[in-house]
C-alpha cells in the first residue's frame, strides 16, 4: 500500500466520533455506561457527573495520541495492556486514536514514523503525548529512533502537542538509566521540555488503572488532572502507601517482621525493618492495587521499593531501612576515631609543652619582692 | 534538587560529614584533656582513689538533699528530659536499626506508643526548662548564646521526628529529611558546646570521687 492509501485510510477511521465507533463495535450503551461508572468512581468523581462524562465521550472525536518510546524496557506498556476498567483493545483504542506505538502498532519501518509525522501534522496543536523512557542527555547518539536522537524527536513532537503524559519513572524522574553511574547522562521529560504542561504518571511500573485514569480525565475535561509539587495527579499520588497500608496498625504498635520468613512476616507484620519505602513513597498501591486489585507487593510480603519516587534506586538498597545510612558509617567512624586520637595526642603534647614552657617563664613572687 | 534527593543525601553523604566532626571533636577534646593531667599531689594518700572515683561516678546520679531543696525544678525537670531522650532515641525500633548498622548489634525495642509518649514528655520537659531559664533572675543572667543554641538544637530532632512519624505538614520525604538534617546539625555543633557533658560529666564524677577518696573522705 502507498502512503497515501494508509494515510486516507486511517484518515476515515479517525473521522468517526467514540459513540460512532462503539455502536459500530457492537458496544452496548449499558457497556459504555458500565465503563464510565468505573471509570468516574476511580477518579473519585460522584455519581451525577456520570451522564456528563457519558455525554462529553460519545461525542468526543477520538483525539490523536502519540506515544515515544526512548530508554526504557516497555514495562510501561506491558503495564498498560493490562488495564482493566475496560481491555485495551475494545475501549481504549476507540476512545483514542493510538497514531504511534512501538509495541502495539501493526506497521514498522518507514511506514511507521510516516504514520507518526502525519498524525502530527494533520493534528498540530492537539495530539496527545505520551512518553515513556528517559532522554540520553549525555550523548543523543546513545538512543535513536529511525537514526534520529531521543532528544530530536521529543523536542519536535512536543511543539504540536496539546499536553505531555510522562508515563513510568524513567521519563518522569530520570529512572534507572539515570541511576548513578548515569552512564548516558540519561534526564526526565521535565528537563528537557519546559514550555508544555507535563503530567507525570510515575511508577516502575505505573498502576494500569491509574495510566488510562489519567487518560480518561483529559478526554473527559479536556484539562489535566490536579497536580502535586512533582507533577504527579494528586487523584493517585495524594496519599502515601504507609498511609493507606493495612499493615500501618502494626508499624504504629512497633511490631515488625525481623526476616522474610519469621514469625512476625507469617503473621503479617510491618516490613520497615526489611527495607520497606512506604512510608516516604507516593502512590495508589496500597488502595487501588495491582492485576485487578488482586494484591500489592506489601501484601505479598514484599517491602515497598519506593518506585514511584525519584532516586529510588540510590536509595541505599531495597533492603535497607529507612532509618539506616545509605553509606558504612561505622568505617567513616572508626577512620575518624583512630585519626582524632593521633591527632588528640599531638595537640596535648602541644598543650603540655605550652605549659611547661609558661612555668618556666613564670617569675616566682616571695615575701621579700612584696615587702620591697 | 527533590525531596528525595535530600533524603538520600542526608542518610549519606550528610551523615558521613556528621559522623566525622562529632567523632574528631569528641575523641580530640577527651584526649586533650586527658593529657593535660593532674598536679602531682604530694600528700600521703589516706584512701583508694579509683575505687572512689566509680563509686562517684555511680552515686552522683542521686542529687543530695541540700542541693535538691535547692534546684528542684531544675534536677527534675532534667531528670524527665534525660530519660525521656535516652528512651526516646535508644528505645525506638528504627533507631536501634540504625545503631545495629553503625555499631554492629541492637537490643530490644520498647512499643512505639510508649516511645511516641516519652516524646511528648521530653518536648514538654524541653519547654519547662527554657520557661525557667528565661523567668528565673538569677538563671537569665547566667543565660548565653550558646545556652540558647544547644537548646535549640536538642529540641530540633525530637520536634521533627515527631512530626515526622506522625506526617503533619509537609510531604514524608521532606519531614524525614529535615529530621535527619537536624540530627546531623547537632552532631556537628555537640563538640564544640558544653553538649560535651554527655561525655565529661563522667571524668568530672570521676575526679571528684578521686580527690575526695584520695584524702580519706566521703564524697
Amino acid at each position: 500500500m502507498t502512503k497515501d492509501k494508509i494515510m486516507q485510510d486511517e484518515g476515515k477511521i479517525r473521522q468517526g466520533t467514540l459513540g460512532e465507533a462503539l455502536n459500530r463495535q457492537g458496544v452496548s450503551r449499558r457497556s459504555f455506561m458500565k465503563y464510565f461508572a468505573s471509570t468516574a468512581s476511580m477518579l473519585a468523581l460522584p455519581p451525577a457527573m456520570l451522564p456528563v462524562i457519558a455525554r462529553a465521550l460519545e461525542q468526543a472525536r477520538r483525539p490523536s495520541v502519540i506515544w515515544l518510546s526512548f530508554q526504557e524496557c516497555t514495562g510501561c506498556t506491558e503495564s498498560f495492556t493490562r488495564a482493566h476498567t475496560s481491555t485495551l483493545e475494545n475501549l481504549i483504542f476507540d476512545a483514542i486514536s493510538l497514531d504511534y506505538h512501538h509495541t502495539l502498532q501493526a506497521a514498522a519501518g518507514h511506514a511507521a514514523e510516516a504514520a507518526r509525522v502525519a498524525a502530527m501534522e494533520e493534528n498540530y496543536g492537539e495530539y496527545l503525548l505520551v512518553v515513556d523512557g528517559s532522554i540520553p542527555a549525555g550523548n543523543p547518539g546513545y538512543s535513536t529512533i529511525a537514526g534520529i536522537s531521543n532528544l530530536d524527536m521529543l523536542k519536535e513532537a512536543a511543539k504540536g502537542a496539546a499536553a505531555i503524559i510522562a508515563v513510568g519513572t524513567c521519563s518522569t524522574y530520570g529512572g534507572i538509566p539515570q541511576a548513578d553511574p548515569n552512564p548516558t547522562g540519561a534526564v526526565s521529560v521535565g528537563e528537557i521540555i519546559k514550555d508544555k504542561p507535563i503530567v507525570n504518571v510515575p511508577g516502575c511500573p505505573p498502576i494500569p488503572v491509574v495510566m488510562t485514569g489519567v487518560l480518561a480525565h483529559f478526554l473527559t475535561f479536556g484539562t489535566l488532572p490536579e497536580l502535586d509539587h512533582l507533577g504527579r495527579p494528586k487523584t493517585f499520588y495524594g496519599k502515601s502507601i504507609h498511609d493507606r497500608c493495612y499493615r500501618r496498625p502494626f508499624y504504629d504498635k512497633g511490631l515488625f517482621a525481623e526476616t522474610f520468613d519469621d514469625e512476625g512476616a507469617k503473621k503479617g507484620w510491618c516490613l520497615f525493618k526489611l527495607g520497606c519505602k512506604g512510608p516516604t513513597t507516593y502512590n495508589a498501591c496500597a488502595t487501588v492495587k495491582w492485576n485487578d486489585g488482586t494484591s500489592f507487593p506489601i501484601e505479598a510480603g514484599h517491602p515497598c521499593i519506593g518506585c514511584s519516587e525519584p532516586d529510588f534506586w540510590d536509595g541505599g538498597g531495597f533492603y535497607r531501612a529507612l532509618s539506616m545510612p545509605t553509606e558504612n558509617i561505622t568505617k567513616t567512624a572508626v577512620y575518624t576515631a583512630a585519626g582524632a586520637a593521633a591527632a588528640g595526642v599531638a595537640l596535648g603534647a602541644m598543650n603540655r609543652a605550652k605549659k611547661s614552657a609558661s612555668n618556666k617563664i613564670h617569675i616566682k613572687v616571695t615575701i621579700d619582692d612584696l615587702e620591697k | 534538587m527533590t525531596e528525595i534527593e535530600l533524603l538520600n543525601w542526608a542518610r549519606g553523604p550528610g551523615l558521613q560529614i556528621a559522623t566525622i566532626i562529632f567523632v574528631a571533636g569528641v575523641v580530640i577534646r577527651i584526649i586533650e584533656i586527658l593529657m593535660l593531667g593532674r598536679k602531682p599531689n604530694l600528700a600521703e594518700a589516706k584512701g583508694s582513689e579509683m575505687s572512689a572515683g566509680l563509686k562517684t561516678m555511680v552515686s552522683r546520679t542521686v542529687p543530695d538533699r541540700a542541693t535538691f531543696k535547692r534546684s528542684s525544678f531544675t534536677i527534675t525537670a532534667g531528670y524527665f528530659f534525660h530519660l525521656g531522650l535516652f528512651i526516646t532515641f535508644f528505645m525506638f525500633a528504627p533507631h536501634i536499626l540504625l545503631i545495629r548498622d553503625v555499631i554492629g548489634f541492637g537490643w530490644p525495642a520498647l512499643p512505639t506508643p510508649v516511645v511516641d509518649a516519652f516524646a511528648v514528655i521530653t518536648i514538654i520537659s524541653l519547654l519547662a526548662v527554657l520557661v525557667n531559664r528565661l523567668t528565673n533572675k538569677v538563671m537569665r543572667y547566667l543565660t548565653n548564646f550558646g545556652d540558647l543554641l544547644t537548646w535549640f538544637l536538642t529540641l530540633a530532632p525530637l520536634v521533627t521526628g515527631y512530626i515526622a512519624f506522625h506526617r503533619i505538614g509537609f510531604t514524608a520525604p521532606t519531614l524525614l529529611a529535615m529530621h535527619i538534617l537536624s540530627v546531623e546539625l547537632l552532631l556537628i555543633v555537640f563538640p564544640f558546646t558544653k553538649l560535651m557533658h554527655a561525655f565529661t560529666l563522667f571524668l568530672a564524677r570521676w575526679y571528684n570521687g578521686a580527690i575526695s577518696g584520695y584524702r580519706g573522705v566521703a564524697s
